[in-house]
């Protein structure tokens, strides 16, 4: 039942997507006054910015239920979550400094919500870096880490805002043109769309991976197997 | 897992007796003497640090030199980078010599709760990295001819703040570490993400309450976030080094 819904997942955020780049790149009107093309960054990036701090969360939380519970399904949550986050910082890492080359003349400025988002990718690489290399004991490890890194969000938050006033208003999407809207609509809910998807997915390997494990060690235990 | 069974004073249960009898403090504080007093005896990891501190400092400001002065607004991250440094350094050497004389376990198994042993090993890395910061200014104020009488007192309580908010973290994840392999590599890759917060905060806050033009309310306004930041960093500390430190 439950993997029977992925697949029409699948396809409903793929045409959502599909519906959103059409709206994009072709109903939604070109900004005119300075960006041009380029504004057409926008609607994905915003979306994946919110999806790197859901991650955050849809990490920490699993992991610190981990930790409370040693129930290791939660640990396969706080996995793909962590990765997650980091495919989808990459995303909004990258295109924030194709934006800022446009809109500002240079690929980086210690602009709040870059810098904010660059230390929460860090803290999110750093996670998946101990579970990849970390060995047995890893996966408490990074849990701790996820629970540190959601204390850490509003940390991050507040000390960069004060750091450096300067930065774009959070009003955009108000203010934009009833078809630029709706592009972006499409763009977040396909992208939140796309989230889930990857992360039951995601989880299903993890959970796949573990279940494997055991059977072999079982094996094992059993004299069935050759190490 | 071994310690669990061999040890049947549970963390909860075995903290309620104990703490009734000996008191929760004074195990602190015995955890804490003990690490200190062991780093007296050998200087290693203080001597160390220091030296790698300075050392920092000196190659940091090669990169700043200008009209043979280093530039003023690269001191504080300078200092505080170094500091940064030389706990990591400090940090992953404590916790390496329990190690080395599996004396983590014997810690554990001993019915001292485990929030006893995570305040006393936290208060003990503050003192070594205060000690070490107690070095590195007199050398940065000599190096960088920097003024501290004007703000002395609230530097002291900034750079405190620092030192303990460095201390509790490293501590959980060095503490964490102990049974990882490459642990070396992975305690910088864990512990300068979440440490970003805080060093943002102490290099501001240093900057301004050294540059002649620096406001007070910036200061105080760093010196009030790194209070919260250590607040809460000891709370999640608190709260998750009992599940996360077990053999």
């Amino acid at each position: 039942m439950k993997r029977a819904l992925v697949p029409v997942l699948a396809v409903v955020v793929a045409l959502v997507l599909a519906l959103a780049v059409r709206q994009v790149f072709f109903i939604a009107p070109i900004e005119a006054n300075q960006l041009y093309w380029n504004q057409k960054i926008f609607y994905f990036h915003v979306p994946c910015a919110f999806m790197l701090f859901a991650a955050v969360f849809v990490c920490g939380v699993p992991a610190a239920l981990f930790l409370k519970t040693r129930d290791p399904r939660y640990d396969d949550v706080a996995a793909a979550a962590a990765e997650l986050a980091v495919v989808f910082g990459a995303i909004v890492l990258g295109s924030g400094m194709i934006w800022g080359k446009a809109a500002w003349g240079v690929w980086w400025q210690w602009e709040m919500r870059l810098t904010t988002s660059l230390l929460l990718w860090l803290i999110m690489v750093g996670y998946v870096l101990v579970r990849r290399f970390g060995g047995a004991g890893a996966d408490r490890l990074s849990a701790g880490l996820a629970v540190f890194a959601m204390v850490d969000v509003p940390l991050v938050y507040f000390s960069v805002k004060y750091w450096n006033f300067l930065h774009p208003k959070a009003e955009v999407v108000s203010t934009l043109d009833p078809s630029m809207k709706l592009a972006f609509r499409l763009s977040a809910l396909g992208f939140i769309g796309l989230f889930v998807l990857v992360l039951v997915t995601r989880v299903a390997q993890h959970r796949g991976v573990r279940a494997l494990r055991d059977v072999r060690e079982r094996g094992l235990d059993a004299g069935i197997l050759e190490p | 897992m071994r310690v669990e069974t061999l040890a049947p004073s549970c963390p909860a249960d075995g903290a309620r007796r104990t703490t009734a009898s000996v008191g929760f403090f004074r195990l602190v504080a015995a955890v804490a003497g003990k690490d200190v007093r062991v780093e007296l005896r050998s200087r290693e990891i203080l001597y160390t640090m220091a030296f790698f501190a300075v050392t920092v400092a000196v190659v940091f400001s090669f990169a700043f030199v200008r009209d043979r002065k280093v530039i003023a607004e690269a001191v504080p991250g300078i200092v505080w980078g170094a500091l940064a440094f030389a706990a990591t350094l400090g940090l992953g050497r404590a916790f390496d010599r329990e190690r080395e004389s599996d004396t983590m376990r014997a810690l554990l198994l001993s019915p001292a709760p485990r929030l006893a042993i995570f305040l006393g090993k936290a208060l003990a890395m503050t003192a070594v990295i205060g000690l070490v910061a107690a070095v590195i200014a007199p050398v940065s104020i000599v190096l960088y001819d920097l003024d501290v009488g004007r703000a002395g007192g609230r530097l002291l309580l900034l750079v405190a703040l620092g030192v303990i908010g460095l201390a509790v973290v490293g501590t959980v994840f060095s503490a964490m570490l102990l049974r990882v392999r490459a642990r070396d590599v992975l305690l910088p890759v864990i512990l300068y993400p979440l440490l970003l917060p805080l060093f943002l905060a102490a290099t501001r806050g240093t900057a301004a309450l050294l540059s002649p033009t620096g406001s007070t309310d910036e200061a105080w306004f760093w010196i009030q976030f790194l209070v919260v930041y250590d607040a809460l960093f000891i709370v999640t500390a608190l709260w998750t080094f009992e599940a996360l430190v077990i053999e």
